[in-house]
């Protein structure tokens, strides 16, 4: 029986300063890496032969714009079917220059994935067949899942609702 | 003026056998399949690249119908992003419902009593038959037969009317609450599922079957069409009936076990090679896992109140807001969205027709949430789409769109 404890003895006891800021939420394990570090520890999970990560669930990013110097995120969710666990990994990217290694030579899912992900946050996946918007429209200028891109426009004002303080 | 020899080889082997030149530049024709094509049953488009009648490569185009759900999310209070997530599923409504309430419950940390939760297991069952229903029954539409589909929409007729039962709506569901359902079971609706799960659905399933099961055009049809190879449906995400028909038993409902799911016996149908006569047969394997559950669920239904005391977040019985002051107040908090949830970091997954549904969400101790994303099966998987259908004709590429269950809303969230 594989828990996460087990989980941060193995991956930290591999990668040691690399992965840092253990957490757990939800009972799901969570850490973070440097964007250099991504494909190596995500082959080390797939192809490690107790864990067994040989799922990539969902790829997406969020979006912290009071994060100084690491403001975009790009999440990573695996999930391992023989010991019934999942991990999620964090990588923090600058918002000047937010570039990740793809995962597509890993996992053929991750190509969709990473191109909603750079689609609506802008993160780009270095080595990626075919970056280019999915659910967007191509010729569109922003990315608008970041927090700065209000839903609606923020001049009605018929919209506004004092009252209740929204 | 020479005489010009109009035979041309497409291959190296051909040019030298039959001594005729290889063809320099190919022939290649461009076929659109969709945006909006009867037989896509929603809107992508595929850009086919066609040598004769075979497809040599194809552009898959989808987002026709993104209506940023996500974002729409991240202003509206928990309670009413339900309705966003029946538009995702549409054939299978109740799943996406049930699987956001479970979401919001794991990051207020509220427990469901019992009999909320069988009537969920109830209801994610039925949706999940009226989604095989309809799938299967497309599938015999693609391939000629439109009969099954007539003799079957009957049926998820009467499952539209148990949720109207339960809910007032059909498509659309909107059913249950954060915190448990919003009705209990009326008489009515246990008498209909009743009848549902022992006497018409059976009935009608068998003979559905019976109609395609061993049907020689059907079987010719689908038999090696599109075949998903165990190691190609887990690196291109499958989930759910299409990568069960792989032979891989992974199911959400055994393995990460929610709102009671241990509690019933039933079986993970599998396949062997995963074509497209494969992943019609699990489905419809499933349909009789799913009806066992259903009778399984209504004979143990337990007693018990069908949702959780939790003022804060349950909408409160609306005799109760008329007579009682607090219940007025809350009713008021909740609607208005003026309940903030704590600060957290949740994933829940639930088995959705099509595969595994997921909800990410952040919360920052707001009314609405930080982050949503909602990890969508057919969304993943239909990537593969295109290494399906090369080689094979226009005619393979229908029954193989139609036997991996896209659904557009899903698709393009």
């Amino acid at each position: 029986m594989i828990d996460n404890q087990r989980l941060v003895e193995e991956i930290g006891g591999h990668f040691g300063e690399k992965v840092r800021q253990f957490g757990e939420n939800s009972g799901i394990l969570t850490f973070s890496i440097a964007p250099g570090d991504l494909t190596e520890v995500v082959a080390f999970l797939k192809e490690h032969p107790v864990l067994k990560f040989n799922f990539l669930t969902d790829i997406t990013g969020i979006h912290f714009p009071d994060n100084e110097g690491a403001e975009l995120c790009s999440v990573y969710m695996m999930h391992s079917w023989e010991n019934r666990i999942r991990v999620r990994i964090k990588v923090f990217l600058p918002k000047e220059n937010p570039v990740v290694p793809s995962l597509t030579p890993l996992f053929n899912a991750a190509n969709w994935m990473e191109r909603e992900t750079f689609d609506f946050f802008g993160i780009l996946f270095s080595g990626h067949p075919n970056l280019k918007r999915i659910l967007n429209m191509e010729d569109m200028d922003y990315h608008p899942m970041r927090k700065e891109y209000a839903l609606e426009d923020p001049t009605r004002r018929d919209k506004i609702d004092d009252l209740f303080g929204r | 003026m020479t005489e010009k020899n109009t035979l041309v080889a497409r291959t190296q082997e051909e040019a030298l056998a039959l001594n005729v030149p290889l063809q320099e530049e190919n022939n290649y024709t461009t076929l659109n399949l969709g945006p909006t094509h009867p037989a896509t049953h929603g809107i992508f488009q595929n850009i086919l690249t066609m040598d004769g009648e075979r497809i040599v490569s194809s552009d898959m185009t989808v987002g026709y119908i993104h209506r940023a759900f996500e974002k729409i999310a991240e202003r509206r209070p928990f309670y009413q992003i339900t309705t966003l997530t029946d538009r995702m599923n549409y054939c299978s409504s109740p799943i996406n419902n049930m699987g956001w309430h479970m979401t919001v419950e794991k990051l207020l940390e509220i427990t469901v009593p019992k009999r909320a939760q069988y009537i969920r297991v109830i209801m994610m069952e039925l949706a999940r038959i009226a989604d095989h229903l309809i799938c299967s029954s497309i599938m015999g539409v693609d391939t000629g037969a439109f009969s099954g589909f007539l003799y079957v929409m009957q049926e998820r007729e009467k499952i539209y009317e148990i949720y109207e039962e339960m809910c007032g709506a059909r498509l659309t569901t909107n059913m249950g609450r954060i915190g448990g359902m919003e009705r209990d079971l009326s008489p009515t609706a246990i008498k209909k599922i009743k009848d549902l799960v022992y006497n018409s659905l059976p009935k009608v399933f068998a003979e559905f079957e019976e109609l395609f099961d061993r049907n020689r055009i059907f079987r010719d049809r689908t038999i090696g069409v599109g075949p998903v190879s165990q190691e190609m449906a887990m690196s291109y995400g499958f989930t759910g009936p299409n990568l069960r028909a792989a032979g891989i038993d992974y199911d959400v409902r055994v393995m990460e076990p929610y709102s009671s799911y241990e509690d019933f016996e039933f079986d993970i149908p599998v396949g062997h090679n995963g074509d497209t006569y494969d992943r019609y047969k699990v489905r419809n394997a499933e349909v009789w896992e799913s009806i066992k559950i259903v009778r399984q669920a209504i004979e143990n239904l337990p007693e018990g109140p069908y949702y959780a005391n939790e003022n804060h977040y349950y909408l409160p019985p609306k005799h109760s807001v008329y007579r009682n002051m607090e219940a007025l107040i809350y009713h008021f908090k909740i609607v208005m969205g003026e309940i903030d949830a704590p600060v957290g970091e949740v994933y829940h997954a639930v088995e959705g027709g099509n595969g595994e549904l997921g909800f990410y969400l952040i919360s920052d101790g707001g009314r609405t949430p930080y982050r949503l994303h909602f990890r969508r099966p057919c969304f993943i998987y239909y990537q593969a789409f295109g290494e399906l259908i090369k080689g094979g004709t226009v005619s393979d590429a229908v029954p193989i769109m139609s036997s991996l269950n896209v659904i557009a809303g899903e698709l393009d969230a």
